[in-house]
């Protein structure tokens, strides 16, 4: 009995060799067109679900759906940039004026000069980096997330995108856990759990990362309009060339997904991905109001409240480190020359690699502690947003392909520490949580030297 | 209890009203018990329709019988080694589309089912027009047009399911053909299967071929359990 089953066993596989890997998706296709064709003889609509089936044929046919996807995501980028350059000049003219009133209040008190550089120049300046940069672009960027969301565009760049997570052998759905990402990765890993299947959930939870977070998108946005806008973000065609880079960056995150994907699919996660049924909603007139007041209080400030957590402390240790000499020479000076040589290999340089690895438990501290590095022990520059931060940022010897390093880097290194514990929580594993740990971060590092080394090689800087 | 005349299956998509078509059909004769296949606890009821008992297994809802998740291998191995004498398949008359498409997997494991569309009056205030006739039509098999809520179409869903479970009915599933090179895989493999599972028919035999060419694992896991079980008597999967 068993040698006949054995037998029948491998008749099967001989013949599910010579189908190819394409059987399973043509039994099921054959499945749903007979559903199909049934239900159309024996139900007639009225003319109300016309309009969003009509809509639907546009937002997902073969040949319409990308694009428009794309072009919304450039839309919706552009008008972060543009939009956020305004409040961004004005909140850091406020804040660092009011810095100024700060000091005189503390030279009237008589404090120790390491009182106030300490809180002032430390933990009150990263503070309000953190506003003036990372305030206007979240608090545009998330309505209008949450408007996509509201209208019930989501799920149709699921169905868009379906075909090809199934190619790489990831399960469809990983494009809702990756919309989620773009508010915050941790919530994206949380959100995996709507896909069944343990070994896609893993693969949908490892690279949930290469999906730049609300925390790091500020940072994408200062980095692509100080080195790709133009001389004047304010110009049409700067906003335009930063919101392309933006798109971009976020589109190369897509595929780093997609190719990490395959590769776990066809590693230490092997297997075929499973069919699902996908509703399409109804599109529904979004809410405009309550889309407001949930994504600036819900998100915006949620976000913010937990990066000012951060940021003071980091900003009063940076200052530290940047005021207390060992040898004449400071502590930030001595930790940022050791990590020079290997920054160097990778176009960052130490004070760079120094902020991503205290931006671990949050993202959106990295500019900041950047700039507070360059700036704490020098004197004090005249900052008013973008344009001062692109001179503070020549001064440290950055070019072009520092900013694109940057991106890159931010992009696809190690996930925040928040993510990191849910990765731990949602997996019960520190094997897995490692993995989502080292692998981001390979690939930053192997990405980054490539392209550094070629763009050396070729001479461009 | 052992008093049972006919085992009935009760299959569906999640939220298409299953669990009211249950509690209408069961009232408060409800327990739970383990079936072959697989040991999950699965409520189970029991109703007399014309001196007859019949005892309805309440299957997990599911979009397919794939066996992609824990629910769809439950359900199929029900439907496989559960002997059901019918089986309902309660669909979304909403959403009819989604719901076929368990409808036609269900009958390519078995001829003995009727479709039990429900939320025939969501369906209307939508402005959908259903006509079940043309889906009996369609599907070759009784179709019933309930809303188990207000407990309509109920009475005709068991005489129904009482004559498909008696055999008083003759069914003519529509099957789903497949693509050519499938089709002929299929033949091959049903040939090579027919001495392994003489017992059983040639719909169940397609069945498998197919399970096998779509690579389901489980399938295999469950028929091979199965074998070693009935190592004595020839399989009657």
């Amino acid at each position: 009995m068993s040698e006949q089953l054995q037998e029948v066993l491998q008749e099967a596989k001989k013949l599910r060799g010579e189908l190819g890997s394409a059987a399973y998706h043509q039994i099921v296709t054959s499945l749903y067109q007979k559903a199909e064709a049934t239900a159309q003889q024996a139900v007639r609509k009225a003319a109300r679900r016309d309009w969003d089936r009509r809509i639907d044929d546009i937002l997902t046919s073969r040949v319409f759906g990308y694009p428009i996807m794309l072009l919304l995501l450039a839309g919706v980028f552009w008008l972060t940039i543009q939009g956020a350059n305004y409040p961004s000049a004005l909140l850091s003219n406020l804040l660092f004026g009011l810095e100024e009133h700060l000091i005189n209040f503390f030279l009237w008190l008589h404090a120790p000069a390491w009182l106030y550089g300490f809180l002032i120049a430390g933990v009150y300046r990263t503070l309000a980096w953190v506003v003036s940069v990372m305030l206007p672009p979240m608090a545009i960027f998330f309505p209008l997330f949450t408007l996509m969301e509201d209208l019930g565009y989501l799920p149709r760049i699921a169905f868009n995108m379906d075909g090809l997570f199934r190619r790489v052998g990831a399960h469809g759905k990983q494009s809702l856990t990756m919309a989620m990402g773009f508010g915050c990765n941790a919530a994206g890993v949380i959100a995996a759990r709507i896909i069944q299947s343990p070994r896609e959930r893993l693969i949908a939870i490892l690279t949930n990362t290469f999906v730049p977070c609300n925390g790091r998108f500020p940072t994408l946005v200062a980095m692509a309009a100080i080195f790709f806008g133009g001389a004047s973000v304010s110009a049409l065609s700067g906003s335009l060339i930063a919101s392309a880079v933006v798109l971009g960056i976020v589109l190369l995150g897509v595929l780093v997904t997609l190719a990490v994907s395959w590769l776990l699919s066809h590693t230490v996660l092997k297997g075929l991905p499973s069919n699902f049924a996908l509703e399409l909603p109804p599109y529904r007139p979004p809410q405009v109001g309550k889309i407001i007041v949930r994504s600036i209080l819900d998100r915006t400030l949620f976000v913010l409240r937990r990066a000012a957590i951060i940021a003071a402390p980091a900003g009063g240790l940076i200052w530290i480190l940047a005021n207390v000499s060992i040898g004449g020479t400071s502590i930030l000076s001595h930790v940022a020359g050791f990590l020079n040589p290997f920054a160097e290999l990778i176009g960052l340089d130490g004070v760079i690699l120094l902020a991503f690895l205290l931006g671990l438990p949050a993202n959106e501290i990295v500019v900041p502690i950047i700039l507070m590095s360059y700036l704490a022990a020098g004197t004090m520059t005249d900052l008013e947003s973008i344009s001062a931060m692109r001179k503070v940022f020549a001064e440290n010897g950055w070019t072009w392909l520092t900013g694109l390093n940057v991106l890159l880097f931010s992009l696809l290194h190690f996930p925040c520490g928040t993510t990191l514990l849910t990765i731990k929580k949602e997996t019960g594993s520190a094997k897995w949580t490692l993995l989502g740990f080292a692998l981001p971060t390979a690939i930053a590092v192997i990405i980054c030297f490539l392209v550094t080394q070629l763009v050396r090689l070729i001479g461009l800087v | 209890m052992n008093c049972v005349d006919y085992v009935i299956a009760l299959a569906g998509n999640p939220n298409t009203g299953k669990s009211t078509v249950f509690n209408a059909l069961t009232g408060l004769n409800q327990h739970t018990g383990n079936w072959p296949g697989k040991t999950v606890a699965q409520a189970t009821g029991s109703y007399v329709y014309n001196h007859k008992k019949y005892t309805l297994a309440d299957l997990p809802g599911t979009y397919s019988l794939l066996a992609a998740s824990v629910e769809e291998q439950i359900a199929r191995d029900f439907l496989l080694f559960g002997n059901p004498q019918a089986t309902i398949v309660v669909v979304d008359a909403t959403c009819l589309e989604r719901n076929l498409n368990l409808v036609l997997q269900v009958l390519e494991i078995t001829d003995q089912v009727v479709v039990c569309v429900n939320l025939m009056d969501e369906a209307r205030r939508k402005g959908l027009a259903l006509d079940t006739a043309i889906l009996e039509r369609e599907l070759g098999v009784p179709v019933i047009p309930t809303v188990a809520r207000s407990a309509r179409g109920l009475e005709e869903l068991k005489e129904a399911v009482a004559d498909v479970a008696a055999c008083r009915i003759k069914t003519h599933p529509s099957r789903v053909i497949y693509p050519e090179a499938i089709e002929g895989a299929i033949k091959t493999l049903s040939a090579k299967l027919q001495p392994l599972l003489s017992r059983s028919n040639a719909l169940r035999r397609r069945w498998i071929a197919l399970r096998l060419l779509d690579g389901d694992d489980t399938v295999l896991a469950a028929l091979t359990d199965y074998f070693v079980k009935n190592r004595r008597e020839e399989g009657t999967v």
